[in-house]
């Protein structure tokens, strides 16, 4: 937890940075709208079901969006949706993210090609924080991609904005590359 | 429970065989091709005859011919009284496809009829609710024609890659 490391003594008062705490209760309290479009929806339910229980996690269903702090895009988004989940979306209060779950809402999946009416990858109507591949992915991948977007929470700052903080980490993360080479 | 050839044989003397005809390949059920505009007397005729009694229309398909330029409809009735069952057909051109709507006969047919316009873009005459099924009302073309073209965008949103 790394907190706890600065608790006064015999006393409940914890120093931490704000960043810190924000981030901290955000990341255990995952809240996600409860909605699935296709089979991924069925590996979702699994995954909140007791044997792989996400609730250990803070990962709890809300029925609106407005409740909601994660979009998990569970399954086939049709381009009739695609409007529909871009509305779900603005309705969610900030600060917001989206998990993309499974090859469909990935980028099209088997529909990549033939199926007119399947959106090429919900990333076309929506910004997506966490991808997480597989037809349709097991609950284990869908954890991990939480426990990914658990990642980026922490490292999240008030004054800069979301997305240049991804850019600054590509950089890093290409940065480091270089160096080993 | 008649055999194809005997309900068939049932048809003409009703009918005539003008505007019938019994058609049958080496594979798949033989079927009965009708004149488009008959099709909604010869199904009242299939439904309302004591010995035919059809009245279930299991299936209504959409079908396009593309060498033909012609557009079809194939109708499955079967009868659960006499346990026998029958394939019709119907083929329009592709520049006027228009055809009788049966719904009138079998309410199965509402749907049905509604999702063969949607994908292959044939006009039932009378029908109640003759709209779109399962694509959006202002989605362009016919999806399952062979010359099917997809639009690029719809509603703002890119439809391909």
């Amino acid at each position: 937890m790394g907190m706890l490391d600065k608790k006064y003594h015999d006393s409940n008062i914890i120093i931490v940075s704000l960043e810190k705490a924000l981030n901290w209760a955000r990341k255990n309290s995952l809240w996600y709208e409860q909605f699935g479009l296709a089979c991924c929806a069925i590996e979702m339910m699994a995954t909140a079901a007791s044997r792989y229980d996400f609730d250990r996690f803070g990962i709890l269903p809300r029925s609106s969006p407005r409740q909601a702090d994660v979009m998990i895009v569970a399954g086939t988004v049709t381009l009739k949706m695609a409007s529909r989940i871009e509305r779900l979306y603005e309705q969610m209060s900030e600060p917001r993210y989206v998990i993309s779950m499974g090859s469909c809402s990935n980028c099209g999946g088997p529909y990549w090609e033939h199926g007119y009416h399947v959106l090429k990858g919900v990333d076309k109507v929506i910004p997506v924080d966490v991808y997480v591949p597989g037809c349709p992915p097991r609950p284990e991948a869908l954890l991990e991609g939480f426990l990914k977007l658990q990642e980026k929470i922490t490292g999240e700052t008030i004054i800069g904005e979301k997305d240049k903080d991804l850019e600054a980490v590509k950089a890093e993360i290409i940065d480091s590359n270089k160096d080993e080479d | 429970m008649k055999t194809p050839e005997e309900i068939f044989e049932h048809l003409t003397s009703q009918f005539g065989e003008d505007e019938l005809s019994f058609e049958s390949r080496d594979i798949g059920q033989p079927w009965i091709a009708v004149q488009a505009s008959k099709i909604r007397e010869v199904s009242k005729f299939l439904r309302d005859e004591p010995d035919l009694l059809f009245n279930t229309l299991m299936c209504l398909s959409g079908v396009h011919y593309p060498k033909e330029e012609e557009l079809g409809v194939a109708y499955h009735l079967n009868s659960t009284r006499h346990n026998h069952s029958i394939a019709l057909k119907v083929r329009v051109p592709e520049n006027e496809p228009n055809v009788p709507s049966v719904e009138s006969i079998w309410k199965t047919a509402n749907w049905h009829e509604r999702e063969a316009w949607d994908m292959t873009g044939v006009v039932f005459d009378d029908h109640p609710n003759h709209k779109r099924i399962l694509l959006p009302e202002d989605w362009e073309g016919h999806p399952l024609r062979k010359d099917y073209v997809q639009q690029e965008f719809y509603q703002g949103i890119p439809t391909g890659e």
